[in-house]
């Protein structure tokens, strides 16, 4: 270990910095607000981000749903029947592929954010998306299953 | 933005959020918004449904499909402003709307899921 010694120590810090009188001023170029609209990498990112709005829609829905079965029977029927209606549908089609992005999008970064190591070798991207992958199958199995009637 | 302490926090939530939309929204949305109602396949009966959301199981799976997927958009939507539409002098307010909607949509499916009949 090498001690390093602080250049601030021992002398005191002074309350109001001194700038001279042409004090260079930052310099940030305006950007503009429909800058993620000129490049595919750009306008995917905020594809991705705006995933997160669809799922918020589909929460919104459950936690209708479950209000409608607590409140009986007919509360139910009417909620599945407004369901049905054209424009619900739609909304739910466009959710669905904002939401299947947002999981593909998800697993395929997944090798960045976890860096497994197997006897001091790092395991390949392919593994660790792969394993992500069969995961998803896997509980997509076991919700149907519970959906459906177990 | 400034660096708050909350924030390797929320940021866990954000996470743990993501992957509960990615492994199991899709299905459920797939099964109960599309292939129930347009018929593809035949929708739970209402006894059914009462039955999962009765079972334990059942109620847990639906407390952490309501709340932290919540949380997960609270984070993307803020930065999407921030970011996207580069909305940065009314953050109180985005970062309350944000939160504040996840905690409140938590507490909503938690009250719900406890006090079902």
């Amino acid at each position: 270990m090498v001690s390093i010694a602080a250049d601030a120590v021992g002398h005191e810090m002074k309350q109001a910095p001194a700038y001279s009188e042409f004090h260079p001023r930052w310099y940030r170029s305006r950007v503009s607000t429909y800058w993620w609209l000129g490049k595919w990498a750009h306008l995917k990112f905020i594809l991705r981000e705006l995933s997160s709005v669809f799922v918020a829609f589909f929460v919104v829905l459950t936690l209708l749903q479950i209000w409608a079965v607590r409140s009986g029977p007919e509360a139910y029927a009417e909620f599945q029947e407004w369901l049905r209606k054209p424009l619900v549908i739609t909304l739910n089609v466009i959710s669905f592929f904002f939401v299947l992005f947002h999981a593909i999008t998800w697993f395929n970064v997944a090798p960045r954010a976890m860096a497994v190591r197997v006897g001091g070798k790092r395991v390949p991207d392919v593994v660790i998306a792969g394993s992500n992958y069969a995961a998803w199958v896997v509980v997509s199995a076991i919700v149907a299953w519970l959906l459906l009637g177990g | 933005m400034a660096k708050r302490p909350i924030e390797p926090f929320l940021w866990t939530l954000f996470s743990a959020g993501g992957v509960v939309a990615a492994l199991l929204v899709p299905v459920h949305l797939f099964l109960q918004y599309l292939a129930f109602p347009l018929g593809w396949l035949r929708a739970p009966s209402y006894e059914r449904a009462l039955a999962l959301a009765h079972h334990p199981l059942g109620r847990i799976y639906l407390f952490v499909l309501c709340s932290l997927p919540l949380f997960h958009w609270a984070h993307r939507f803020r930065y999407t402003l921030y970011d996207g539409l580069q909305i940065k002098h009314i953050n109180e307010l985005i970062d309350l709307f944000c939160y504040g909607g996840a905690v409140v949509g938590t507490a909503l499916a938690g009250y719900l899921l406890l006090t079902m009949a």
